[in-house]
């Protein structure tokens, strides 16, 4: 396709054509950046987590007296575990995605201190018995804590609990001692020190990490007892069974303790919330990016019946003197494909440049070189489904109108 | 003339229904997009106390100890209780208020309901007149109730709705954790746009600010009283040694205090920073704290510049609807141009017979006009509906989102703006058409 006569047209309607550049310029621009953005998000939102997630409920019970929390604990638990179709029973301080962190810092030497800078920060999970099949979690290494390890281990009010056993994460466990088997070494903070008993699949800190993937994940399990932080009440049935369980079990908690603050949630729901902004936000760029796209196309698709209408004349001429009705497609397509071209090279440059100042602003990650051809490829597909109309009604205007008085 | 133009403008855009129609929408679109991120970010970024902002401080020295590795060159957002207490019974100006924030369990005898968790503020009496705070019944506590560790409490209008209907609440007795406290004022609905006097660690929330902009605390009790009745439920800000206690924060190695000032004149200002200075050096040669020179003093709108209160969402998605918006600006404009010069055999036959420059350029303003006026409307209508749809997400502020006077207004502007914009260019062009040329290719 000769491209000469193209652009000498094109010269000669250079406001709407820089127009249309820019448009599809901005688009690009825009739309590889709000791309970048909303993987960034999914991603967070599908970060897996190694725990059965789908039966689980928990119901947190608050303002009850501190002094008796041990003997309503065990009367508690055993109520729960008479609800019908309940599988496990466990108490926990708190449970994933609930931005409920006890977050401290141990070292791998002796003389680590709280305070110590290199040291590692790691989310405290203080659990209670049957704590692993409450919440479902998978075993990779070494064992679960013994029922002799829960008792008599409490907070009492401290920083750390008295135990010196822990369970950790697989990812705590790559970052503390790479290429090693953790079981058997210890977590210090002087002057407390706990040794590694088991190591269990990835399980989500309370908060997330928006900043480092993995570091989501640095999690220390600790046996407690009886002890004031144990208020949640983490059951496990069948996804069937789910909701009926919740309601039995917060109405349970309720008449034990009428004076106390009961409050019932599905895991599913904790995960919800905690990622319910997030998904507001991916939804309101997907939104964007598809009304964005649209007036784009349409703005085409304007612009070329335009124009295919105002040289009716001169397509009728070009047919009279022979070209076919694919060269006059051709030439609309090769038209729109030169302008999308100014338009994605534009808009790379520009996405590029958006994203410098988003992460210097926003704390946004370097956007992977790819995103930039794919918006373009974007683009132009979007250039050449929308002027594939306009140029058939084009391929479509008869040699004879060449003979006809406008 | 003018009822011409208009007729003429009318007839255009009923010539071409489809184009109009998306002439119309892409403008409309744009501004919806546009004035609804605008509206939120103006409610966001708004001043909480107008008139009264420049005199509020925000005092912090730096209470680190010698060689304390939580040190930086930003002193602690907060204060420890020794820095804070001694600053705030100097009484140096003219008013002053300590705050920080616990959960506690609230409950009413004499009424039917069980039990709930609440949030517990806990100022001084000063609070509520440095921060214009509005009574609905009873009124503040006094100052010797701060100092007499009065069982007293102010309730916020929502907890009074919950418990008590309504009604006036002043003297009836509240359950506190473990206390009983008795109500002396209720406030009326109350919600300062950021929650200011309780913005901290901004610096450290990754742009993720959507909860500074919460509710007030249901509660507020004298600071002194609230050490006592909630005793082991504060929480620490930042600490260089753990705590002995969980929640007992007294004499231990953490910052977890507010301290605001009130100071009425430039001088005020000056000799309180030389008093904080003095303090701050003083406490090093004791021995105490280590960083004698690190203390600030910023008003309220700076200290809330500091901490970035508009969340990084929020000034994403502004960014994100004015490009968009030029985008549609770009689209409406280009279509506006080739479809007034495809008119070229038309407005050169007018020319021929006599219209002006200037009358062609008013009669595309007109056709231009309308489609700015249309596409402003349904934006404006788009705009509530997209306020509507900020209301029902899951954010702090969500209930904040309504049009108000000025953006209402200027809803209008940007729609008036962007159609003559949209309109000038293109009508510009449509004038320059020579109509010889014109009148030769008919």
């Amino acid at each position: 396709m000769e491209i000469r006569p193209i652009v000498s047209s094109l010269k000669k309607h250079r406001i709407p054509t820089l127009l249309i550049v820019l448009q599809i310029a901005l688009a690009c621009a825009v739309l590889c950046n709000a791309v970048f953005m909303i993987s960034g998000r999914v991603k967070q939102m599908r970060l897996s987590n190694a725990m059965d997630e789908q039966g689980l409920v928990s119901v947190s019970l608050q303002g009850t007296d501190p002094k008796l929390i041990g003997s309503d604990t065990q009367r508690n638990l055993a109520a729960l575990r008479s609800i019908a179709g309940v599988q496990a029973v466990s108490v926990v301080h708190t449970l994933p995605l609930t931005n409920n962190n006890w977050g401290w810092s141990f070292g791998i030497t002796p003389d680590s201190s709280v305070t110590d800078q290199k040291n590692t920060n790691v989310t405290l999970y203080f659990v209670g018995q049957d704590f692993q099949s409450a919440m479902g979690l998978q075993l990779r290494e070494g064992r679960y804590f013994n029922d002799s390890e829960y008792v008599d281990n409490a907070i009492n009010n401290a920083a750390l609990p008295n135990t010196h056993v822990v369970i950790i994460t697989d990812a705590l466990s790559k970052q503390l001692w790479p290429g090693q088997s953790a079981l058997g070494k210890t977590l210090y903070s002087k002057p407390n020190y706990y040794t590694v008993v088991g190591v269990v699949a990835d399980v989500l800190r309370p908060r997330l990490w928006t900043s480092n993937e993995s570091k989501s994940y640095y999690n220390a399990f600790f046996p407690v007892g009886a002890d004031d932080v144990m208020r949640n009440y983490v059951l496990r049935s069948t996804p069937a069974d789910r909701d009926r369980v919740l309601q039995q079990a917060v109405e349970k908690l309720q008449a034990t303790s009428p004076q106390a603050v009961v409050k019932g949630a599905t895991f599913q729901s904790i995960r919800d919330k905690y990622y319910a902004d997030t998904n507001s936000m991916v939804w309101i760029l997907v939104l964007v990016c598809a009304v964005m796209l649209a007036v784009t196309a349409f703005g085409i698709v304007g612009l070329t019946s335009f124009w295919v209408g105002q040289r009716r004349r001169q397509i009728g001429i070009r047919r009279a003197v022979g070209a076919t009705r694919a060269d006059i497609l051709n030439y609309f397509r090769t038209e729109n494909f030169l302008l999308s071209s100014a338009g994605v090279v534009l808009g790379m440059v520009m996405a590029y440049g958006v994203n410098l100042y988003l992460m210097k602003q926003y704390e946004l990650d370097r956007m992977p070189w790819y995103y930039l051809p794919f918006g373009a490829l974007a683009l132009w597909l979007i250039g050449q489904v929308a002027v594939s109309g306009p140029a058939m009604r084009a391929a479509a205007v008869p040699p004879v109108v060449a003979t006809q008085p406008t | 003339m003018m009822g011409y133009y208009m007729d003429l403008a009318l007839r255009s855009l009923r010539h071409n229904k489809v184009l109009t129609a998306l002439m119309v929408l892409a403008i409309a679109v744009g501004i919806g997009a546009s004035m609804t991120t605008l509206t939120v970010m103006h409610l966001l970024s708004g001043n909480p106390l107008p008139g009264k902002s420049d005199s509020i401080f925000y005092a912090q020295i730096d209470a680190n100890p010698p060689l304390s590795p939580s040190h930086h060159n930003e002193p602690p957002d907060m204060l420890d209780y020794q820095s804070a207490v001694d600053l705030w019974s100097a009484h140096k100006a003219d008013r002053q208020t300590l705050v920080v924030e616990s959960p506690v369990k609230i409950a009413a005898q004499d009424v039917q309901q069980p039990p709930s968790m609440g949030m517990l503020l806990s100022p001084t009496a000063d609070f509520f007149t440095m921060f214009n705070v509005p009574f609905q019944y009873g009124g503040p506590w006094s100052a010797d109730d701060d100092t007499h560790r009065s069982r007293v409490a102010v309730i916020s209008a929502d907890l009074n709705d919950k418990l008590y209907g309504g009604a006036n609440s002043v003297g009836r007795v509240l359950r506190l954790h473990d206390a009983d406290v008795r109500i002396v004022g209720v406030l009326k609905p109350w919600r300062p746009t950021p929650q200011f006097y309780y913005v901290v660690g901004g610096r450290f929330s990754h742009g993720q600010t959507a909860d500074y902009y919460a509710k007030p605390q249901d509660v507020f009790t004298p600071f002194f009283t609230s050490l006592q009745i909630n005793d082991g439920n504060f929480e620490q800000f930042n600490c260089w040694e753990a705590p002995k206690v969980a929640g007992h924060l007294v004499g231990a190695g953490c910052v977890w205090i507010g301290l605001w000032v009130e100071l009425g004149s430039a001088a005020k200002v000056a000799s309180y920073r030389n008093f904080l200075a003095d303090y701050a050096a003083q406490q090093k040669a004791a021995g105490r704290i280590g960083y004698a020179d690190n203390t600030r003093l910023r008003n309220l709108m700076d200290w809330l510049a500091f901490n970035q209160v508009v969340p990084s969402d929020v000034r994403l998605q502004t960014w994100l609807a004015l490009s968009f918006l030029l985008i549609c600006l770009c689209n409406t404009v280009g279509l506006l141009l080739v479809k007034f010069l495809r008119r070229g055999g038309e407005i050169g036959i007018r020319r021929a017979l006599g219209a002006s420059r200037k009358q062609i350029f008013m009669q595309c303003l007109f056709e231009a006009g309308a489609i700015g006026v249309l596409g402003g409307t349904c934006g404006w209508l788009l705009t509530l509906l997209g306020l509507q749809w900020v209301r029902a997400q899951p954010v702090a502020y969500a209930d904040l989102a309504h049009m108000d006077l000025v953006m209402f207004g200027s809803t209008f502007l940007l729609a008036v703006l962007v159609s003559l914009l949209a309109g000038t260019l293109p009508a510009l062009h449509a004038s320059r058409i020579a109509p010889a040329l014109q009148l030769k290719t008919l």
